[in-house]
């Protein structure tokens, strides 16, 4: 019964969609008031019919009704509650009922935060938001329903993964999608934006707190992601350059690029073509994203459940949604008026720079991602494109792009002279160079490499720092930091998260100890003075697995720091081992032990031992990064304009399509 | 298709980080003994940037596929009889192609994947600068003032 | 059109190259060998009492390479096909025992029957790694000058018999070495 419910809300909640998807946008296109006046209503009928069918499909899981074919085969009635919930979206049907779901919330959001917009624009937007949304039900009703009954019922459920049994993985989903949808938003101000045919300051600015709150999303997702395979998978690394990841990597460098010409257009009146470009390609990347994860088309360690009919959903829609939208670009971007006036030493001309070298890197991620399929369609073999390509592109690239930002941000907009930036700029690079190249002599071995990465990674953190204090005056500078607006924080914040988050990459890469070992219980093994003493195995028990626990102990100069607890797990549906590294995390290091194999009939047992160093700032330096984007979006500037304009244009805007 | 008979290879799993194998899999987890540092350090590169055929997107130091173990063993017999990288990746490839390399060679068919993205980046570097220099140019031979000029140009936008 | 139509250009082409890329395996590997010599080996026969075999011994026959193991449960599938063709003495079948124990492998034939005319016995998979296998069963079919003209992975079908591997098998014979 319940599943019966989820089901037909879903069906209709395609009907909302497509009633949301036609007539407001038909209302602004004639001059309908009354058609128009219906978008707002029936964004928020969409989003509640999705969340009843979400709600639905929970229920099912929590009620371990086995007779909806998904519930059998992602859930099991032994598993924890906390991971019935999050399993709703541990396959392919349940995720997509997920993203849907974040569509219609994000959706709904605009409907209720967009006071100080135009009715119109509103209305455009929430249709072109509706017409994605109608694409994402039909997907989910024709080729992936989540309610599907299954005849006979089983008895028990088939299990969630055992690797997806875990909390960081539970929570990293619904982060990466709240930020891939939340790119839509961008993409239907967009669109909206070109259908009206008007390019102004006012578009760019009910555009960017969107577009901020979508990429810290991103961007914690993204991080949350690295740091479960990181500790989950049990080989130490942070980023495999997998496909997959890839997938969610595009939208993120371009969704960046997007955030900076969002303020230049806001600012300065420029780029507005380009602009709508990215926001066009920002979403893109984000539907192609999920063509690569869901069509089998590539390989990757994230296996998923790959069907070729949705592929071909997924390749359509996308034909439509991309190739609609830049249609309409090449049709109305030539009047597209561009108030160009800057100098080459301008903050335009660094923002242009930036969307430069963070597009190349899209397109080398892009290129790297697509090209052995490239290869294989043309007929000319197979090829594999891994991380030493990839590497070697960011390494190139990334690091002037890093060491850009620090002056970047110090330049003025229009027109800016060297000199006045000059001074501070040669402190920086004094002081980035002389400790980033002297601190590689504290660690073990010297490595040119370590000391430019962190060159460049303080230069940004130094720069930043010092763009704040020239904002206030000594004396006032309590009063001055006070009165600094939070976009401007933001800003800054953000550019420090990527001075920690560099900093960490060279860290880890360069001087990470990674040991493969035999011990047997009462070895020792020293790495870089920490001894780890192998105290043996035991036999313990969990809620749905059983698991062999090593013991290690950790000292370090005699003192005692920690017991690692390895463990090998082995899951009692599925019946495959899981290995659950015991990591002590640390401020400037991680101390890593993973069990292996038993070797010798259990004498002995095969260890990872691994030393990282400072892995932590990988994503701490990430979620700088997202807490500067949400100081930026938290700006009192949006909020204000909401509340101003709300009584001044209460008026609708209904010039019709032909007119403009 | 059963390849290599390992534990399932394709466990179908939807998320956006999810893994095939556990690490440590089935089989045994060798443990290798170098008599130099130089020769860990290039069997430890090579195992990293080999590909484990069988399993979905793993390099040989990754996997425990059979297979896996077999040719990181191969690749250690072969950096302790002293043979180069480029020496046991050429080994590699002449048995399973270029799709067992993570780095692909240069050579014609991956000219566009090793250079694009550079030539591209200097191409739309001197374009910005040139589009900054001709606008500026047009800008300064002009008689009205940027306001004016913008004023006008909205005014002309309005009328179409 | 204008440059702003180069956009949409570049993603129709993306586009064509993607639903191209639908149609295809990415899990097969096309083999560096065809066309080229098999690799040579020098193995011990799974029985103990016969001589060791050499690629030599097939010389100027068109033959047919099996890679099996008792522990690989697709080979059982393949197997029932095999031995048809070798009653019917089609083309000489022979059989690399990979990364097996002699026992198994004995007592698995003693089951299934014997389709092998000779059957190395590679215990640590070395011959395997020369070619390129990675993943059993796989079969290559060899020609009389000792060159490989097909590989294929995973289980032979009835389909595959008759379609590609024993049409091939005869054209080969045709041809004088």
């Amino acid at each position: 019964m319940i599943a019966e419910i989820g089901q037909f809300s879903l069906i209709l909640a395609l009907v909302f969609s497509t009633l949301l998807a036609t007539l407001p946008l038909i209302g602004s296109l004639r001059g309908i008031d009354n058609l128009l006046l219906l978008a707002k209503p029936a964004a928020r009928a969409l989003f509640l019919l999705t969340l009843i069918s979400y709600v639905c499909l929970t229920l099912s899981f929590l009620n371990n009704d086995f007779s909806v074919a998904y519930v059998a085969n992602t859930s099991n009635s032994y598993l924890p509650l906390i991971y019935k919930i999050s399993g709703v979206w541990g396959g392919h049907e349940g995720s997509l009922l997920l993203w849907t779901l974040i569509l219609a919330t994000w959706t709904m959001a605009v409907s209720f935060f967009s006071k100080g917009i135009p009715e119109i624009m509103v209305a455009r937007v929430l249709s072109v938001m509706g017409m994605i949304g109608f694409g994402f039900l039909l997907f989910t009703l024709l080729t992936s329903n989540p309610f599907d009954r299954l005849f006979p019922v089983p008895l028990e459920g088939r299990d969630l993964n055992p690797l997806l049994q875990d909390v960081g993985l539970a929570i990293h989903p619904p982060m990466l999608y709240i930020g891939y949808v939340g790119f839509s938003v961008a993409f239907a101000f967009s669109v909206a934006a070109m259908i009206s045919g008007r390019f102004d300051a006012a578009w760019a600015r009910w555009s960017r707190p969107w577009t901020n709150i979508a990429w810290l999303f991103l961007t914690i997702g993204i991080a949350l992601g690295s740091w479960w395979a990181y500790y989950e998978l049990g080989w130490g690394g942070w980023w495999f350059w997998d496909p997959v990841e890839n997938a969610s990597f595009m939208p993120w460098l371009i969704g960046t690029a997007l955030i900076h010409s969002l303020a230049a257009t806001e600012k300065r009146g420029v780029f507005k073509a380009w602009t709508v470009l990215l926001s066009v390609f920002a979403f893109s990347l984000s539907l192609l994203g999920t063509f690569l994860v869901r069509s089998g088309v590539l390989t990757s360690v994230h296996a998923f459940a790959t069907d070729p009919a949705r592929g071909l959903f997924i390749l359509i829609f996308l034909t439509i949604v991309v190739g609609g939208s830049l249609t309409l670009f090449a049709w109305r971007a030539p009047k597209i008026v561009s108030r160009v006036h800057f100098n080459v030493v301008s903050r335009e001309m660094a923002i242009l720079l930036n969307n430069i070298f963070l597009g190349i890197l899209c397109f080398a991620v892009l290129i790297g991602t697509l090209y052995p399929l490239v290869i294989d369609a043309l007929g000319m073999g197979k090829i594999s494109v891994g991380p030493p390509y990839f590497d070697f592109i960011f390494m190139v690239i990334g690091i002037p792009l890093t060491a850009m930002i620090g002056v970047g941000t110090l330049i003025r907009w229009k027109n800016d002279r060297i000199d006045r930036i000059s001074t501070p700029v040669m402190v920086a690079v004094a002081l980035s160079l002389g400790i980033g190249f002297s601190s590689p002599l504290l660690m073990g071995h010297y490595s040119l490499g370590a000391g430019v990465g962190i060159a460049t990674g303080l230069f940004v953190i130094v720069l930043n720092l010092a763009n704040l204090m020239a904002r206030t005056s000594k004396g006032k500078r309590l009063r001055g930091l006070k009165s600094t607006p939070r976009s401007f924080y933001g800003m800054v914040v953000a550019h420090i998260g990527i001075g920690v988050f560099i900093i960490g990459v060279t860290m880890t890469n360069t001087y990470s100890v990674e040991k493969d070992i035999r011990m047997i219980p009462r070895d020792i093994h020293n790495i870089n003075g920490y001894e780890f003493s192998f105290q043996g195995v035991t036999t313990v028990k969990g809620p749905n697995y059983q698991a062999i626990q090593g013991h290690f102990d950790v000292t370090k100069e005699e003192k005692k720091l920690t017991t690692l607890r390895p463990e090998k797990r082995t899951y009692l549906v599925q019946q495959n081992p899981m290995t659950e590294a015991a990591i002590d995390a640390g401020f400037t290091r991680d101390l890593y032990v993973a069990l292996g194999e038993p070797l010798e009939e259990a004498k002995a047992w095969a260890v990872r031992v691994y030393f990282k160093p400072f892995i932590r700032w990988i994503w701490l330096g990430a979620l700088i990064m997202a807490l500067g984007g949400g100081l930026a979006a938290s700006d009192k500037r949006y909020r204000r304009t909401r509340q101003s304009t709300n009584t001044s244009s209460s008026t609708i805007d209904s010039t019709p399509l032909s007119a403009s | 298709m059963n390849i290599g008979c390992q534990k399932p290879l394709l466990i179908t799993i939807v998320l956006f980080f999810s893994v095939i194998t556990s690490p440590f899999g089935h089989g045994q987890q060798e443990i290798f003994t170098f008599s130099t540092a130089k020769q860990e350090t290039t069997y430890q590169a090579l195992i990293k940037e080999l590909r484990c055929l069988v399993c979905q997107n793993q390099n040989l130091a990754d996997s425990n596929a059979g297979l896996a173990q077999d040719l990181r063993r191969k690749t250690y017999e072969m950096v302790i009889a002293g043979e180069t990288r480029s020496q046991i990746a050429q080994y590699m490839v002449n048995r399973y192609g270029d799709f067992v390399l993570y780095r692909p060679q240069v050579n014609r068919s991956t000219f566009i994947l090793w250079f694009s993205p550079f030539i591209f980046l200097v191409l739309l570097i001197s374009l910005a600068f040139h589009f900054i220099r001709k606008t500026r140019k047009r800008s300064q031979s002009s008689d009205y003032s940027e306001e004016q000029l913008a004023h006008i140009k909205s005014l002309m936008q309005d009328k179409r | 059109m204008n440059r702003f139509s180069l956009p949409l250009g570049i993603f129709v082409t993306m586009v064509a190259l993607l639903a191209v890329g639908l149609t295809l395996n990415p899990r097969e590997i096309p083999s560096p060998f065809i066309g080229k010599p098999a690799p040579e080996f020098l193995l011990p026969a799974l029985d103990e009492n016969a001589s060791q075999i050499s690629n030599e011994t097939f010389k100027g026959k068109v033959w047919v390479l099996n890679v099996w193991a008792s522990w690989c449960v697709a080979c059982r599938q393949e197997h029932p096909l095999l031995m048809d063709v070798a009653n019917r003495k089609l083309v000489t079948i022979v059989g690399l025992n990979y990364k097996d124990k002699r026992s198994d492998a004995l007592e698995w034939l003693q089951r299934h029957g014997d389709p092998y005319r000779h059957i190395p016995f590679d215990e640590a998979g070395n011959v395997a790694i020369d070619y390129g296998v990675y993943g059993v069963p796989e079969t290559f079919v060899i020609d009389k000058a000792g060159i490989v003209r097909l590989k294929h992975i995973g289980p032979v079908t009835l389909e595959d018999l008759k379609n590609t591997i024993l049409p091939l098998v005869s054209e080969l014979e045709r041809i004088e070495s």
